[in-house]
């Protein structure tokens, strides 16, 4: 039993650990060996290096995004789970605002985020609106396509016991849509962290506490590449530190709807 | 009088007075032994055709006595299971009327009388306890959810599934879970039990077990059942009446009441009398053309 479950986790670790450790020597045999510019692709060990001379700025950086991210991915789970069961209880309000809500998803932030600065002023409260508009979207469909989704038949067991409204939506289609509203959540996770970094190029410029979409610009334009890249990574990892933390949310609370119904 | 000592119980509707009527009844059941609640259903030239696919049903007239077991028997999409939805009060014909008078007085099923549907496929939340799957009706009537809990334990014994009242739908085989489904039908204590061929997933055996305990429970309980199947032999094992209809546009071509004794044993499938009966309804099914394009097991056989 416990040599199966130490196999499993084998499985599940190993592969992605080697293809990582693959490509970074893969790269950094390849940039050294081409003697490839280090302002075109830094070898990874420089970026490492970049990492570690740069922490406090970088970890400054990184927790200056991560507000803004957070903040918008709250709004945009609050906010847009709200409004995906508005949604789902009047076809009125739906088709009348589907459309405009589509709306978020398809402007352009870049462009709109001049306006963010306009309107919130230049800091977190703009970046966190940023994330907000490019993580909304998906909580929404998500959310009312969950609770679309519950079994007719199941809707008829709750009419024929005159069952109310409330009782409907708590009993049965909200506890139907959970995985559909976990997995909007989880592809607005990462997307926060985008929505944070680009508003961030437009927006950040506030207090000298710049957010990782600043030390990337500022790194390109002092061509520091392994520092670019080293913000990148950070990116990155924020995402997935954000993803990580939904799913198990998820994972929590699903566990949790299975033990009190 | 049908209701063994209840004569109170007008035309139910939800919140209070429906569950003051249901502690009278529990009384009256530890009083007797047994609960005898039940609805007279009628049904007057009830006529449907769907939107897309012409008239399913035709002039269908019927009453059904309160207490009764009626099997209504027919071939795929002769609109049985139309009509049973159409006496639950989900859906309403296009023209005719269902009235069911659960004491003089006649009330349409969307006033809900205390009627009950097990469907097809067991239909448990996935989420919730076989115990509080169970307890999911009187939940949705305004109970607390610890009453509700506490009821439900009951009917969950009558099945048998006490032991696995804490395990999840995911758990149990299939006639398990279908055994859950009665159980939550009759939480309730339903004067009236719909069965849209509820059994039809299931192996031959298990069939036969669920088909055997259900007869048992109304034995006990005497609410009206109807129970859609297209299986013969499990309509003549069950029922005391059975309706043939015949192909789209379904049409009642055959009331027969079954000339079987009241106690039906398992082995009562092989009894002559038994096969007589089934293929008494056999002969009806072929006669209307109900066979033609369908598979249907000879008289007396797995059905």
């Amino acid at each position: 039993m416990r040599s199966s479950t130490s196999r499993e986790l084998a499985l599940s670790v190993l592969p992605p650990a080697l293809t990582f450790v693959l490509v970074i020597a893969l790269w950094e045999g390849a940039v050294r060996a081409l003697s490839v510019p280090k302002f075109l692709v830094p070898p990874p060990s420089d970026v490492l290096l970049a990492v570690w001379s740069e922490r406090s700025a970088l970890s400054g950086a990184a927790l200056t995004t991560a507000q803004g991210a957070g903040l918008g991915f709250l709004l945009s789970a609050s906010l847009g789970t709200s409004i995906g069961l508005i949604f789902s209880l009047s076809r009125w309000l739906e088709r009348g605002l589907y459309p405009y809500a589509l709306f978020l998803q398809t402007v352009p932030i870049v462009a709109v985020a001049p306006l963010l600065v306009l309107w919130f002023g230049p800091g977190l409260r703009a970046v966190a609106v940023s994330a907000f508009i490019v993580s909304v979207f998906p909580i929404i469909a998500n959310t009312l396509a969950g609770l679309r989704s519950v079994d007719p038949r199941l809707s008829d067991l709750f009419r024929l016991y005159d069952a109310k409204l409330g009782d409907t939506v708590l009993k049965l289609r909200l506890p139907t849509a959970i995985p559909s509203m976990m997995t909007g959540l989880k592809v607005a996770s990462g997307l926060s962290v985008i929505g944070a970094i680009v508003g961030e190029f437009v927006a950040g410029f506030s207090e000298g506490n710049a957010g990782l979409g600043i030390t990337v610009l500022s790194a390109y334009r002092q061509l520091r590449t392994d520092l670019l890249f080293a913000a990148v990574l950070l990116a990155s990892l924020l995402g997935l530190l954000l993803f990580a933390l939904v799913s198990s949310l998820s994972t929590l609370l699903l566990r949790r709807l299975r033990a009190h119904g | 009088m049908l209701w063994n000592g209840l004569s109170v119980v007008g035309p139910v509707t939800r919140g209070g007075g429906r569950i003051a009527v249901d502690r009278r009844a529990e009384r009256s059941c530890r009083v007797h032994g047994s609960i005898a609640i039940s609805s007279r259903v009628a049904i007057r030239g009830v006529s449907h055709a769907f939107s897309s696919g012409g008239p399913v049903l035709q002039d269908i007239d019927l009453v059904i006595e309160a207490g009764s077991f009626v099997a209504l028997l027919g071939p795929s999409g002769c609109g049985k299971s139309t009509l049973l939805r159409f006496i639950s009060g989900l859906d309403v014909p296009a023209s005719g009327s269902i009235a069911l008078s659960p004491g003089a007085d006649e009330v349409q099923p969307s006033a809900r009388t205390k009627l009950s549907f097990v469907f097809q496929d067991a239909q448990l939340l996935p989420w919730r306890s076989v115990l509080d799957n169970v307890a999911l009706p009187l939940e949705l009537q305004g109970l607390s959810r610890a009453e509700s809990r506490e009821r439900a334990r009951g009917p969950l014994a009558e099945v048998e599934l006490s032991d696995v009242h804490a395990r999840f739908p995911d758990q149990l085989s299939g006639g398990m879970r279908m055994r859950v489904s009665i159980a939550r039908a009759l939480v309730t204590e339903p004067s009236v039990l719909l069965l849209d061929e509820p059994f039809a997933a299931l192996d031959e055996l298990t069939r036969q077990r669920l088909d055997e305990r259900l007869r048992k429970l109304w034995q006990t309980r005497r609410m009206t059942v109807i129970f859609v199947t297209h299986a013969l032999a499990e309509a003549a094992f069950l029922a005391e009446r059975a309706l043939v209809m015949s192909r789209r546009p379904g049409r009642i071509v055959l009331d027969h009441t079954l000339e079987l004794p009241l106690d039906r044993p398992l082995d009562l499938r092989t009894n002559v009398d038994f096969v007589a009966q089934t293929a008494l309804l056999y002969r009806a099914l072929q006669q209307h053309g109900a066979l033609d394009d369908a598979a249907h097991a000879p008289p007396g056989g797995g059905a």
